[in-house]
Protein backbone atom coordinates (compact mmCIF):
# COMPACT_ATOMS: atom_id res chain seq x y z
CA UNK A 1 0.00 0.00 0.00
CA UNK A 2 1.32 3.44 -0.87
CA UNK A 3 2.40 5.54 2.12
CA UNK A 4 2.67 8.93 0.44
CA UNK A 5 -0.19 11.40 0.09
CA UNK A 6 -1.28 12.16 -3.44
CA UNK A 7 -3.43 14.89 -4.95
CA UNK A 8 -5.19 15.68 -8.19
CA UNK A 9 -3.73 18.93 -9.41
CA UNK A 10 -5.79 19.40 -12.58
CA UNK A 11 -8.09 17.44 -14.84
CA UNK A 12 -9.53 17.54 -18.33
CA UNK A 13 -12.41 15.84 -20.13
CA UNK A 14 -12.95 15.72 -23.89
CA UNK A 15 -16.07 14.19 -25.41
CA UNK A 16 -18.84 15.12 -27.83
CA UNK A 17 -16.79 17.95 -29.35
CA UNK A 18 -16.38 19.66 -25.98
CA UNK A 19 -13.32 20.26 -23.80
CA UNK A 20 -13.64 20.81 -20.05
CA UNK A 21 -10.65 21.84 -17.98
CA UNK A 22 -10.91 21.74 -14.19
CA UNK A 23 -14.68 21.64 -14.41
CA UNK A 24 -15.14 24.50 -16.85
CA UNK A 25 -15.86 24.26 -20.56
CA UNK A 26 -13.01 25.95 -22.39
CA UNK A 27 -13.81 24.93 -25.97
CA UNK A 28 -16.63 23.34 -27.93
CA UNK A 29 -17.77 23.09 -31.50
CA UNK A 30 -21.05 22.08 -33.03
CA UNK A 31 -21.84 18.41 -32.46
CA UNK A 32 -22.39 17.72 -36.17
CA UNK A 33 -18.74 18.03 -37.21
CA UNK A 34 -16.44 15.02 -37.12
CA UNK A 35 -13.54 14.55 -34.73
CA UNK A 36 -10.88 15.54 -37.28
CA UNK A 37 -12.45 18.96 -37.78
CA UNK A 38 -13.10 19.36 -34.05
CA UNK A 39 -9.47 18.53 -33.26
CA UNK A 40 -8.20 20.97 -35.89
CA UNK A 41 -10.52 23.70 -34.56
CA UNK A 42 -9.28 23.10 -31.01
CA UNK A 43 -5.64 23.23 -32.16
CA UNK A 44 -6.27 26.56 -33.91
CA UNK A 45 -8.27 27.91 -30.97
CA UNK A 46 -5.45 27.34 -28.50
CA UNK A 47 -2.86 28.79 -30.87
CA UNK A 48 -0.55 25.80 -30.81
CA UNK A 49 2.29 25.42 -33.27
CA UNK A 50 3.23 21.76 -33.66
CA UNK A 51 2.78 20.63 -37.30
CA UNK A 52 3.28 16.98 -36.39
CA UNK A 53 -0.16 17.12 -34.76
CA UNK A 54 -1.73 16.87 -38.21
CA UNK A 55 0.11 13.63 -38.96
CA UNK A 56 -1.24 11.87 -35.86
CA UNK A 57 -4.11 9.42 -35.81
CA UNK A 58 -7.31 10.30 -33.95
CA UNK A 59 -6.33 8.56 -30.70
CA UNK A 60 -3.04 10.45 -30.55
CA UNK A 61 -4.72 13.76 -31.41
CA UNK A 62 -7.23 13.22 -28.61
CA UNK A 63 -4.47 12.39 -26.12
CA UNK A 64 -2.28 15.22 -27.37
CA UNK A 65 -4.97 17.86 -26.85
CA UNK A 66 -5.76 16.77 -23.29
CA UNK A 67 -2.09 16.40 -22.35
CA UNK A 68 -1.23 19.76 -23.87
CA UNK A 69 -3.81 21.49 -21.69
CA UNK A 70 -2.56 19.82 -18.51
CA UNK A 71 1.18 19.90 -19.16
CA UNK A 72 1.81 23.15 -21.02
CA UNK A 73 2.80 24.98 -17.83
CA UNK A 74 4.38 21.91 -16.24
CA UNK A 75 7.14 20.96 -18.60
CA UNK A 76 10.21 22.55 -20.09
CA UNK A 77 11.93 21.76 -23.35
CA UNK A 78 15.25 22.56 -21.69
CA UNK A 79 15.17 19.82 -19.04
CA UNK A 80 13.83 16.31 -18.57
CA UNK A 81 10.44 16.34 -16.94
CA UNK A 82 9.77 13.68 -14.34
CA UNK A 83 6.11 13.00 -15.14
CA UNK A 84 5.02 9.37 -15.55
CA UNK A 85 2.20 8.41 -17.92
CA UNK A 86 -0.42 5.85 -16.92
CA UNK A 87 -2.99 5.52 -19.68
CA UNK A 88 -5.86 3.16 -20.41
CA UNK A 89 -8.71 2.54 -22.79
CA UNK A 90 -11.07 -0.07 -24.17
CA UNK A 91 -10.58 0.10 -27.94
CA UNK A 92 -6.79 -0.02 -28.00
CA UNK A 93 -5.72 1.29 -31.45
CA UNK A 94 -8.61 -0.47 -33.21
CA UNK A 95 -9.75 2.63 -35.10
CA UNK A 96 -6.39 2.92 -36.85
CA UNK A 97 -6.00 -0.86 -37.09
CA UNK A 98 -9.17 -0.98 -39.20
CA UNK A 99 -7.96 1.85 -41.43
CA UNK A 100 -4.68 0.05 -41.99
CA UNK A 101 -6.38 -3.29 -42.64
CA UNK A 102 -8.55 -1.66 -45.30
CA UNK A 103 -5.43 -0.41 -47.07
CA UNK A 104 -4.15 -3.98 -47.48
CA UNK A 105 -7.45 -5.82 -47.93
CA UNK A 106 -7.08 -6.57 -51.63
CA UNK A 107 -4.14 -7.70 -53.75
CA UNK A 108 -5.14 -5.26 -56.49
CA UNK A 109 -4.96 -2.26 -54.19
CA UNK A 110 -2.27 -3.30 -51.71
CA UNK A 111 -0.56 -0.12 -50.58
CA UNK A 112 0.17 -0.29 -46.83
CA UNK A 113 0.75 3.21 -45.51
CA UNK A 114 3.78 3.54 -43.21
CA UNK A 115 2.29 6.70 -41.71
CA UNK A 116 -0.86 4.79 -40.72
CA UNK A 117 1.01 1.68 -39.63
CA UNK A 118 3.06 3.52 -37.01
CA UNK A 119 -0.14 4.27 -35.09
CA UNK A 120 -1.34 0.66 -34.88
CA UNK A 121 -0.42 0.44 -31.19
CA UNK A 122 -2.28 2.38 -28.47
CA UNK A 123 0.83 3.39 -26.57
CA UNK A 124 2.09 5.43 -29.52
CA UNK A 125 -0.02 8.31 -28.19
CA UNK A 126 2.17 8.28 -25.06
CA UNK A 127 5.22 8.47 -27.31
CA UNK A 128 3.81 11.55 -29.01
CA UNK A 129 3.22 13.21 -25.63
CA UNK A 130 6.67 12.19 -24.40
CA UNK A 131 8.32 13.74 -27.46
CA UNK A 132 6.31 16.93 -27.15
CA UNK A 133 6.95 17.36 -23.42
CA UNK A 134 10.46 15.93 -23.20
CA UNK A 135 9.47 13.01 -20.96
CA UNK A 136 11.73 10.01 -20.50
CA UNK A 137 9.78 8.72 -17.54
CA UNK A 138 7.74 5.63 -16.66
CA UNK A 139 4.82 4.91 -18.95
CA UNK A 140 2.22 2.16 -19.14
CA UNK A 141 -0.89 1.64 -21.22
CA UNK A 142 -3.62 -0.70 -19.97
CA UNK A 143 -6.66 -2.08 -21.78
CA UNK A 144 -9.82 -2.31 -19.66
CA UNK A 145 -13.47 -2.94 -20.41
CA UNK A 146 -14.27 0.44 -18.85
CA UNK A 147 -12.64 3.36 -17.03
CA UNK A 148 -10.99 1.86 -13.94
CA UNK A 149 -10.19 4.62 -11.39
CA UNK A 150 -9.38 2.14 -8.63
CA UNK A 151 -6.59 0.47 -10.60
CA UNK A 152 -5.21 3.75 -11.91
CA UNK A 153 -5.13 5.38 -8.47
CA UNK A 154 -3.36 2.42 -6.88
CA UNK A 155 -0.80 2.24 -9.69
CA UNK A 156 -0.22 5.99 -9.50
CA UNK A 157 0.25 5.96 -5.73
CA UNK A 158 2.86 3.23 -6.04
CA UNK A 159 4.79 5.26 -8.61
CA UNK A 160 4.75 8.33 -6.38
CA UNK A 161 5.49 6.55 -3.10
CA UNK A 162 8.45 4.71 -4.60
CA UNK A 163 9.76 7.94 -6.11
CA UNK A 164 9.49 6.60 -9.64
CA UNK A 165 8.02 9.92 -10.70
CA UNK A 166 7.46 13.40 -9.37
CA UNK A 167 4.01 13.59 -10.95
CA UNK A 168 1.78 11.20 -12.88
CA UNK A 169 -0.47 12.00 -15.81
CA UNK A 170 -3.32 9.48 -15.74
CA UNK A 171 -5.76 8.92 -18.56
CA UNK A 172 -8.64 7.04 -20.03
CA UNK A 173 -8.36 7.85 -23.73
CA UNK A 174 -10.62 5.89 -26.04
CA UNK A 175 -11.46 6.42 -29.71
CA UNK A 176 -13.34 4.16 -32.09
CA UNK A 177 -15.39 5.15 -35.13
CA UNK A 178 -15.98 8.76 -34.07
CA UNK A 179 -17.05 7.83 -30.54
CA UNK A 180 -14.46 9.06 -28.11
CA UNK A 181 -13.75 10.14 -24.59
CA UNK A 182 -10.69 11.44 -22.79
CA UNK A 183 -10.47 11.63 -18.99
CA UNK A 184 -7.08 13.05 -18.04
CA UNK A 185 -5.80 14.11 -14.64
CA UNK A 186 -2.43 15.12 -13.24
CA UNK A 187 -1.43 13.77 -9.82
CA UNK A 188 1.25 15.15 -7.50
CA UNK A 189 2.39 14.61 -3.90
CA UNK A 190 1.90 18.09 -2.54
CA UNK A 191 -1.42 19.81 -3.13
CA UNK A 192 -4.79 19.61 -4.83
CA UNK A 193 -7.90 17.48 -4.49
CA UNK A 194 -7.51 14.28 -2.55
CA UNK A 195 -6.46 11.58 -5.00
CA UNK A 196 -8.60 8.50 -4.60
CA UNK A 197 -11.16 6.44 -6.48
CA UNK A 198 -14.11 8.42 -5.14
CA UNK A 199 -12.71 11.78 -6.22
CA UNK A 200 -11.84 10.47 -9.68
CA UNK A 201 -15.33 9.04 -10.15
CA UNK A 202 -16.84 12.35 -9.09
CA UNK A 203 -14.67 14.47 -11.36
CA UNK A 204 -15.37 12.33 -14.41
CA UNK A 205 -18.96 11.55 -13.57
CA UNK A 206 -18.52 7.79 -13.84
CA UNK B 1 7.69 18.46 -66.46
CA UNK B 2 6.14 21.62 -64.96
CA UNK B 3 2.80 19.84 -64.66
CA UNK B 4 4.45 16.94 -62.84
CA UNK B 5 6.12 19.35 -60.42
CA UNK B 6 2.84 21.06 -59.60
CA UNK B 7 1.09 17.71 -59.21
CA UNK B 8 3.87 16.46 -56.94
CA UNK B 9 3.62 19.48 -54.66
CA UNK B 10 -0.12 18.96 -54.27
CA UNK B 11 0.27 15.22 -53.69
CA UNK B 12 3.03 15.67 -51.11
CA UNK B 13 0.98 18.19 -49.14
CA UNK B 14 -2.03 15.89 -49.21
CA UNK B 15 -0.31 12.55 -48.59
CA UNK B 16 1.99 13.84 -45.85
CA UNK B 17 -0.68 16.01 -44.15
CA UNK B 18 1.39 19.18 -44.40
CA UNK B 19 -1.12 21.54 -42.85
CA UNK B 20 -0.46 25.24 -43.48
CA UNK B 21 1.79 24.50 -46.49
CA UNK B 22 0.65 25.59 -49.96
CA UNK B 23 2.08 24.38 -53.28
CA UNK B 24 3.48 27.83 -53.97
CA UNK B 25 5.44 27.67 -50.70
CA UNK B 26 7.53 24.80 -52.06
CA UNK B 27 10.33 25.87 -54.39
CA UNK B 28 11.39 23.34 -57.02
CA UNK B 29 14.90 23.12 -55.61
CA UNK B 30 14.07 23.30 -51.89
CA UNK B 31 15.41 20.33 -49.91
CA UNK B 32 12.49 18.09 -48.96
CA UNK B 33 14.25 16.69 -45.90
CA UNK B 34 16.15 18.40 -43.12
CA UNK B 35 16.08 22.16 -43.31
CA UNK B 36 13.57 22.36 -46.16
CA UNK B 37 10.11 20.92 -45.66
CA UNK B 38 11.39 19.06 -42.61
CA UNK B 39 10.14 15.65 -43.70
CA UNK B 40 11.15 12.61 -41.63
CA UNK B 41 11.88 8.92 -42.26
CA UNK B 42 8.21 7.90 -42.16
CA UNK B 43 7.49 10.57 -44.77
CA UNK B 44 10.23 9.06 -46.94
CA UNK B 45 8.54 5.66 -46.75
CA UNK B 46 5.23 7.29 -47.60
CA UNK B 47 6.79 8.89 -50.69
CA UNK B 48 8.08 5.48 -51.80
CA UNK B 49 4.52 4.11 -51.54
CA UNK B 50 3.24 7.13 -53.48
CA UNK B 51 5.71 6.50 -56.32
CA UNK B 52 4.45 2.93 -56.57
CA UNK B 53 0.74 3.70 -56.23
CA UNK B 54 0.49 6.79 -58.43
CA UNK B 55 3.31 6.36 -60.93
CA UNK B 56 3.96 2.63 -61.03
CA UNK B 57 7.56 3.04 -59.91
CA UNK B 58 8.99 0.49 -57.48
CA UNK B 59 12.14 1.65 -55.72
CA UNK B 60 14.07 -1.56 -55.24
CA UNK B 61 17.25 0.04 -53.93
CA UNK B 62 16.56 2.28 -50.90
CA UNK B 63 19.89 4.05 -51.52
CA UNK B 64 18.37 5.54 -54.65
CA UNK B 65 15.84 7.41 -52.53
CA UNK B 66 18.30 9.94 -51.16
CA UNK B 67 19.03 11.41 -54.59
CA UNK B 68 15.49 11.04 -55.94
CA UNK B 69 13.84 12.72 -52.95
CA UNK B 70 16.30 15.57 -52.76
CA UNK B 71 13.81 18.11 -54.13
CA UNK B 72 10.68 18.48 -56.25
CA UNK B 73 13.01 19.00 -59.23
CA UNK B 74 14.80 15.67 -58.76
CA UNK B 75 11.58 13.79 -58.03
CA UNK B 76 9.82 15.17 -61.10
CA UNK B 77 12.78 14.27 -63.32
CA UNK B 78 12.93 10.70 -61.99
CA UNK B 79 9.17 10.23 -62.34
CA UNK B 80 9.14 11.60 -65.89
CA UNK B 81 11.88 9.18 -66.91
CA UNK B 82 10.59 6.07 -65.10
CA UNK B 83 6.82 6.21 -64.73
CA UNK B 84 4.75 3.28 -65.97
CA UNK B 85 1.38 4.88 -65.37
Amino acid sequence: MADKNSFIQSWCTIQNNKIDLNGETIFESEPAIGFADFAKAAYRNFGWSYPKFFKMDSLSKLAFIAAELLLKDETSSETENDIALVFSNKSSSMDTDVTFQESIATKENYYPSPAVFVYTLPNICMGEISIRHNLKSENSFFIFEKFNPGFLSNYTDVLLSTNRAEKVLCAWVDFYKETYRANFYLVNSTEGLEHNETTIKTLFNT
Amino acid sequence: MEAVKQELKEKIISVLNLEDVNPEDIKDTDPLFGAGLGLDSIDALELIVMLDKDYGIKLLDPKEGKAIFESIETMAKYISENRTK
